[in-house]
């Protein structure tokens, strides 16, 4: 099952500046996973110690959001989109 | 209504033209009150296109003053008001622009002893403010103050901008329901550390000026309930779904936020260091 992942600004640094990258995975948790391995450091930043995705931090599946779904238990089909949007707040 | 002038009805005859806005439209704007919180980079284009379009009075709340390094930006201001209070500047501008404007300044921050008094004299709050906490603050007042509140962010090169009515739609969400808590301290860095495309500033803040224009208007489909992703390196636009959550603090089932607290400063952080 691969799935794309767009990769917000603050986080392209870990990713050798990729704004998206394409990984394997049947779910959530999966996709963040490859993500880890591909690109080491990605997951601390999504989740915390115990694995869940940070308050702060929202990942979307096409365009829900999948705290409204099944979280990292939210099955992936081919060729979606997960969008990893991090609270930002600037506004200066 | 009221009874336009010469002047005035030639001032806003592109308005006046458009059938979702016509006279009526018009003279709404004018007798509306929207309240801004920031005069940096989102509050200039912001703070510049309602006066322009001539919402009757504009409050707006800044403790800073203008400094060079803002002027990358925050194109309200200019060279010669360096060191002069943002709001004051920010007036001058918007009257030099339109003097039908009624600009209301505060040249001081909001908190949680203030913003509620303040709030309950607009129909309409736009954040533009630059840190978290300010931002959970203002979300809460306007809940409790039943306000309409349409949020505006940016980081280096990317900008969200939401709308959050959670009092007048009962699936509306707040900025609670969209981030339920702030990042820890130490994981965002600020404008200053984190740099800012200036013209980015513009994109967000001139979506955050539609969308107001449009509110206060009642026409077209609210954001409320959307999220407006901008990602100006890949120039693309990205509208998500926001939905409410039965367990917000604030706005849920069983809210557990039933006045404003203290809002911690905890800025300065890293989320990519």
């Amino acid at each position: 099952m691969s799935v794309t992942v767009r990769i917000p600004t603050p986080l392209r640094k870990l990713t050798g500046g990729s704004d998206e990258i394409t990984v394997d995975g049947t779910t959530v948790g999966d996709v963040i996973e490859s993500l880890e391995s591909a690109h080491p450091g990605l997951k601390e930043r999504i989740c915390d110690d115990a694995g869940e995705i940070r308050r702060f931090v929202n990942v979307y599946v096409n365009d829900e959001d999948v705290r409204f779904l099944e979280g990292r238990a939210t099955a992936l089909k081919d060729g979606d989109e997960l969008s990893i949007v991090p609270a930002i707040a600037g506004g200066c | 209504m009221i009874d336009f002038t010469e002047e005035q009805i030639e001032r806003y005859s592109r308005h006046i033209i458009l059938p979702e806005v016509g006279a009526e439209g018009q003279s709404k704007l004018l007798e509306s009150k929207v309240f801004m919180i920031g005069a940096g980079g989102l509050g200039s284009p912001v703070a510049y296109y309602l006066a322009a379009a001539g919402v009757g009075t504009i409050g707006i709340a800044d403790a800073d003053v203008v400094d060079l390094s803002n002027l990358q930006r925050q194109i309200i201001h200019n060279q010669d008001r360096i060191g002069m209070p943002k709001v004051e500047s920010a007036r001058e501008t918007m009257q030099a622009l339109n003097p039908d404007v009624k600009v209301n300044t505060y040249n001081y921050f909001v908190t949680e002893d203030n913003i509620r008094d303040i709030i309950s004299e607009y129909d309409l709050i736009i954040d533009g403010c630059d840190n978290f906490p300010t931002r959970f603050l203002v979300n809460d007042a306007c809940y409790f103050e039943k306000k309409p509140l349409i949020s505006g962010a940016m980081f280096r090169f990317e900008g969200q901008v939401a709308t959050f009515k959670p009092h007048q739609q009962k699936d509306a969400p707040c900025y609670r329901c969209l981030y339920p808590e702030p990042p820890p301290a130490g994981l965002v860095p600020s404008c200053s550390e984190a740099g800012i495309l200036g013209a980015l500033a513009g994109a967000v803040g001139t979506i955050q000026a539609v969308e107001a224009v449009k509110e206060l208007l009642g026409i077209g489909d609210s954001l409320a309930g959307k999220l407006m992703v901008f990602d100006a390196l890949r120039m693309e636009w990205k509208k998500l779904k926001l939905r409410k959550d039965p367990g917000c603090p604030l706005c849920g089932d069983n809210p557990t936020i039933t006045e404003l607290a203290t809002y911690e400063q905890a800025c300065e952080l890293k989320f990519g260091e």
